[in-house]
């Protein structure tokens, strides 16, 4: 056997391995949550919920629901007095009072068929007092506008946000650096826009679906469609006052969660139903009606910005104020407002920066996490103003982007230095790729043809300690099983995680398996699988579970060797001394351990790595003004560009070309980073094309797919390219830095651009719709 | 609610099934025959996560009563691979990365071969056009259009 440097990378890592849930999934064999099997005792939960954005619950009535023949349960908010809720418990899990969006849930059901259970809601009489709703977020943020959580001030918090009590301003973020007000003067070009992005739905191809049983002696099983499984452990738990010790939760694969299936949402009010039942499974299975307005959606925003630069295109100030229409409970959607504060320069390096992030209750759906946790909303407006302050300065946009943009050791917003970043690497090759510079004809008379750049920015936003564990075991044959508490989505985490454990240890990835599904009762602790943090978080898990049983291994070889652990290493499953030329293969020696020489007895044992992460180097920051140490962990970036055509007749945009580049430290499976970047591009093209809640009075007006149009097959792109570029994070898993989310966060900003260069005109915001690009062109004049 | 017996060849078993009047073939398939293969999206003939092959055809599950497939020839996902191999679609969907979270991948591969088998050299267009009816939210369809062009290499090759 060849000796290799130990310090190479090792095989699989940066290879294309084939994604290890595949098979199954092609062949109808993978379970999902509502895949399982339950029998005949299981009971199907619904949901009444409330049909006024903003009202006092006044009197429930269930006794005729609960006479119904074949119902089991009903509940109501008197029941379960806990808040709930990840960074403030701002929520009770039934409605306690007072309703403050429509569909809140005001009472459940459980019966022995969803038909039962769905007549059972009709029995169920509530009375309300409806009062005034508030539905803008700007308005929310006045003192004019009715107080919709009068208890603000009593809510538990983390100690990063900071709720504004007596207000509906459930999080105030702020920067203060340099001195913004003389900055001004400085500036010989400034650009002042204000902008609108709409709620949007993640749309997961699967709807939410939890299915829970409580056994007599209170412990409680959650099966569960999930991103979340520890969180939600953690947070029923606590809202239900029972130790996280009687919670198990168990989460098969995942069909597209985007942040939805994170922290808990309609998880908590099958477990409480479940307290009703005991003994009997009890499924909720959301209608997609349900999924649009009553899971997490996209926060909406109404942004202002101002920002400008030097004669020679420096720029030297931003003034950004943020209203985050937060909806009516705000426990996760709060650290969005902290994100986009902590990130509103954009990847830029400016002097002089004040924003106002604030998080506002609505009596709109409720908002959670999304893919991009505020970054494509925030970015949506941004990027089009450095465009804009491009053109007034005189300087073309790329060259613009170049010059301010982040580089290594720049001064972030929050005042600490930027790490080893390719952002400028980013930017050439996507103006490279898009041809940046020229102009192709259009391919019909009637059309106008553009091109559009964005780049961007992103943190995992978590808490400051957000942890991952992992085990690695192996069995008699030398396989091995790697035991992770994150959960795979689609983003192909259990590929990479095998990956990487086979590269630590030093085995084929053919013979690694990810133990599944997450079990809370057996997997390792994760945080969430959100942020795109698993890759480098769960990666250095993994990566240090898979160290630490190479090092039992060799131990005991070295040991039965007479030879030292730092001449041994393992090569493709085969343990190989360097010094002694010695070989033995894993399997056997990793249960059973090694004899002794004559008969003495043996050495070693069953092999059991563990190993955890946790970064423990971000800091606090100053409530005032937002400076500090070390806000996050790291942030990944990245551009977009895209070359499109508006039809001049209907305003129909067809997007012709799309090219991303981001820079994610270290590929572990190539291909499935650029499959990243490409869903990512269509998922960003699709919110900046079509997708839109529509609410009018605090209702959702198209909860359907019928009239939520999101990308088809037809709409998808005929030319998408993806580039890689790799500078390392200085503690990732060989150098990696996460992916998923960042893909779509620069595609409104570069489509926006591109409809200007192709028509000059610009829109308030997303979605631009045949509908509404006509209408601008015909106010510019530009058709008649 | 009434009850019928049918019988209905499914993946080349002959079932006998007891449906109620309004049980869809969707839930027949999920719930009495416990083929999960299928998936559940949006129970309104939308988003083609229930597509199977009904009498050669793709229809969505979620709209066909299972009353009405008396008689009938059913192939789901669990079908589509023969008893060695998987189906050429199968294969190229796995070779080309066109899986992701894997919902909407059933519907998918019954609507791509059911396009093959009706257009064994489809276009560019009218692979786009047979999927449109096949929501995917993860992998914006381009590995998805490249695994059915695959595909049709890969049965032009064998047949």
């Amino acid at each position: 056997m060849a000796k290799t440097d130990r310090q190479d990378i090792p095989s699989p890592i940066g290879e294309n391995s084939p994604r290890i849930d595949a098979r199954e999934k092609v062949t109808g064999a993978a379970i999902y949550a509502d895949d399982i099997q339950f029998g005949n005792s299981l009971l199907h939960a619904r949901i009444k919920r409330s049909p006024h954005p903003h009202a006092l619950i006044k009197k429930i009535d269930t006794t005729k629901a609960s006479a119904l023949p074949g119902v089991k349960a009903v509940v109501t908010g008197e029941d379960f007095p806990g808040y709930i809720g990840l960074y403030l418990r701002d929520r009770y899990i039934f409605c306690r009072g007072r309703v403050r969006y429509v569909g809140d849930p005001v009472a459940g059901v459980a019966a022995i068929s969803e038909e039962i259970a769905e007549k059972a809601l009709e029995l169920i009489e509530v009375e309300y007092e409806i009062l005034e709703p508030v539905l803008d977020p700007e308005f929310g943020a006045s003192p004019k506008a009715p107080l919709l959580h009068p208890d603000l001030g009593q809510y538990a918090v983390v100690n990063f946000i900071f709720p504004q009590a007596g207000t509906n301003i459930s999080n105030h973020f702020k920067i203060r650096k340099g001195d913004v007000d003389s900055a001004w003067e400085k500036c010989a070009a400034i650009i002042e826009r204000k902008y609108r992005i709409p709620q949007i739905q993640h749309v997961p191809i699967e709807p939410h679906v939890a299915t829970a049983k409580v056994d007599e002696t209170g412990e409680i099983t959650l099966w569960v469609s999930s991103q979340s499984p520890f969180a939600q452990r953690n947070l029923i738990a606590e809202s239900m006052g029972i130790s996280q010790s009687k919670v198990r939760v168990i989460a098969p694969y995942v069909g597209g969660g985007f942040g939805s299936k994170a922290g808990v949402s309609m998880e908590a009010l099958v477990v409480a139903i479940a307290t009703k039942v005991k003994g009997h499974p009890v499924k909720l299975l959301l209608t997609r009606e349900e999924e649009f307005y009553t899971a997490f959606v996209r926060q909406g925003l109404v942004a202002y910005f101002k920002m400008g630069c030097d004669e020679n295109g420096r720029l030297l100030a931003m003034e950004n104020k943020f209203y985050w229409d937060g909806g009516a409970y705000t426990e996760y959607g709060v650290n969005i407002t902290r994100a986009s504060g902590y990130s509103s320069s954009g990847p830029y390096e400016v002097p002089n920066v004040r924003t106002d992030s604030y998080c506002v209750y609505t009596n709109h759906p409720v908002t959670g996490p999304m893919r991009g946790f505020g970054m494509p909303e925030m970015h949506a407006g941004l990027e089009q103003c450095i465009d804009e302050l491009a053109l007034k300065i005189g300087m073309d946009a790329v060259e613009f982007r170049k010059l301010n943009c982040l580089k290594t050791g720049s001064t972030l917003v929050t005042g600490s230095k930027m790490h080893a970043t390719g952002l400028s690497d980013c930017i050439k090759k996507t103006a490279e790729a898009i041809n940046w510079g020229t102009k192709a004809p259009p391919s019909a008379p009637n059309k106008r043809r553009g091109k559009g750049l964005a780049i961007m920015w992103k943190a995992p936003a978590m808490p400051p300690n957000a942890g991952s564990s992992a085990w690695v075991e192996l069995a008699e044959d030398g396989t091995v099983n790697v035991g992770v508490g994150g959960q795979e989505l689609g983003q192909g985490v259990f590929t990479v995680m095998a990956q990487m454990a086979a590269g630590a240890l030093g085995v084929p990835y053919e013979s690694v398996r990810i133990a599944t599904p997450v079990d809370t009762r057996y997997s390792p602790y994760e945080w969430q699988t959100v942020a795109s943090r698993l890759t480098w978080s769960m990666g250095n898990a993994v990566a240090n579970a898979a160290k630490d049983a190479k090092r039992q291994i060799l131990d005991t070889v070295a040991e039965a060797w007479e030879e030292t652990p730092e001449d041994l290493n393992i090569v493709n499953g085969v343990v190989i001394s360097y010094k002694s030329e010695r070989e033995i293969p894993l399997k056997n020696l990793v249960v059973y351990g090694l004899p002794k020489p004559g008969d003495q007895g043996w050495r070693g044992g069953p092999v059991v790595g563990r190993g955890k992460f946790m970064p423990a180097y971000v800091t606090g920051l100053d409530p005032e003004t937002g400076q500090g140490e070390r806000a996050v962990v790291h942030y990944t970036t990245g551009a977009q560009a895209v070359e499109l055509e508006v039809d001049l007749d209907t305003g129909r945009i067809e997007i012709i070309k799309g090219v991303s580049t981001f820079d994610v430290g270290k590929a572990i499976n190539p291909e499935m980073v650029k499959a990243q970047m490409e869903g990512g591009f269509v998922q960003g093209m699709s919110s900046a094309l079509f997708e839109i809640l529509q609410l009018k009075d605090g209702f959702v007006r198209n909860p359907s797919f019928v009239d939520y149009r999101i990308a088809t097959s037809a709409d998808t792109p005929r030319e998408l390219q993806a580039y890689i570029v790799e500078v390392p994070q200085d503690d990732g898993p060989w150098g990696a830095r996460g992916i998923g989310e960042h893909s779509m966060v620069p595609t409104i900003p570069a489509i926006a651009n591109a409809i200007y260069d192709a028509v000059g005109v610009r829109l308030e915001g997303p979605p631009f719709t045949a509908e509404k690009v006509y209408l601008a062109m015909l106010d510019a004049g530009i058709v008649k | 609610m009434a009850f019928h017996k049918i019988n209905v060849t499914i993946n080349d078993d002959l079932e006998q099934v007891v449906v109620p009047s309004n049980m869809t073939l969707m839930h027949m398939l999920r719930e009495s025959l416990a083929l999960t293969g299928t998936k559940n999206g949006c129970s309104a003939g939308e988003c083609g996560a229930c597509t199977v092959l009904l009498n050669g055809e793709p229809v969505n599950s979620c709209m066909v009563l299972a009353v009405e497939c008396d008689g009938a020839k059913i192939v789901t996902v669990e079908g589509l691979a023969g008893k060695k191999q998987l189906d050429p679609i199968q294969e190229a969907i796995v070779q080309e990365g066109g899986v992701q979270c894997g919902f909407c991948t059933p519907g998918i591969l019954i609507s791509s071969h059911a396009l093959l088998k009706r257009n064994p050299n489809p276009s560019e267009d009218e692979i786009r056009e047979a999927l449109v009816g096949n929501l995917c939210r993860c992998t914006g369809y381009v590995r998805i259009i490249e695994s059915v062009k695959v595909a049709a290499r890969m049965q032009s090759v064998t047949t």
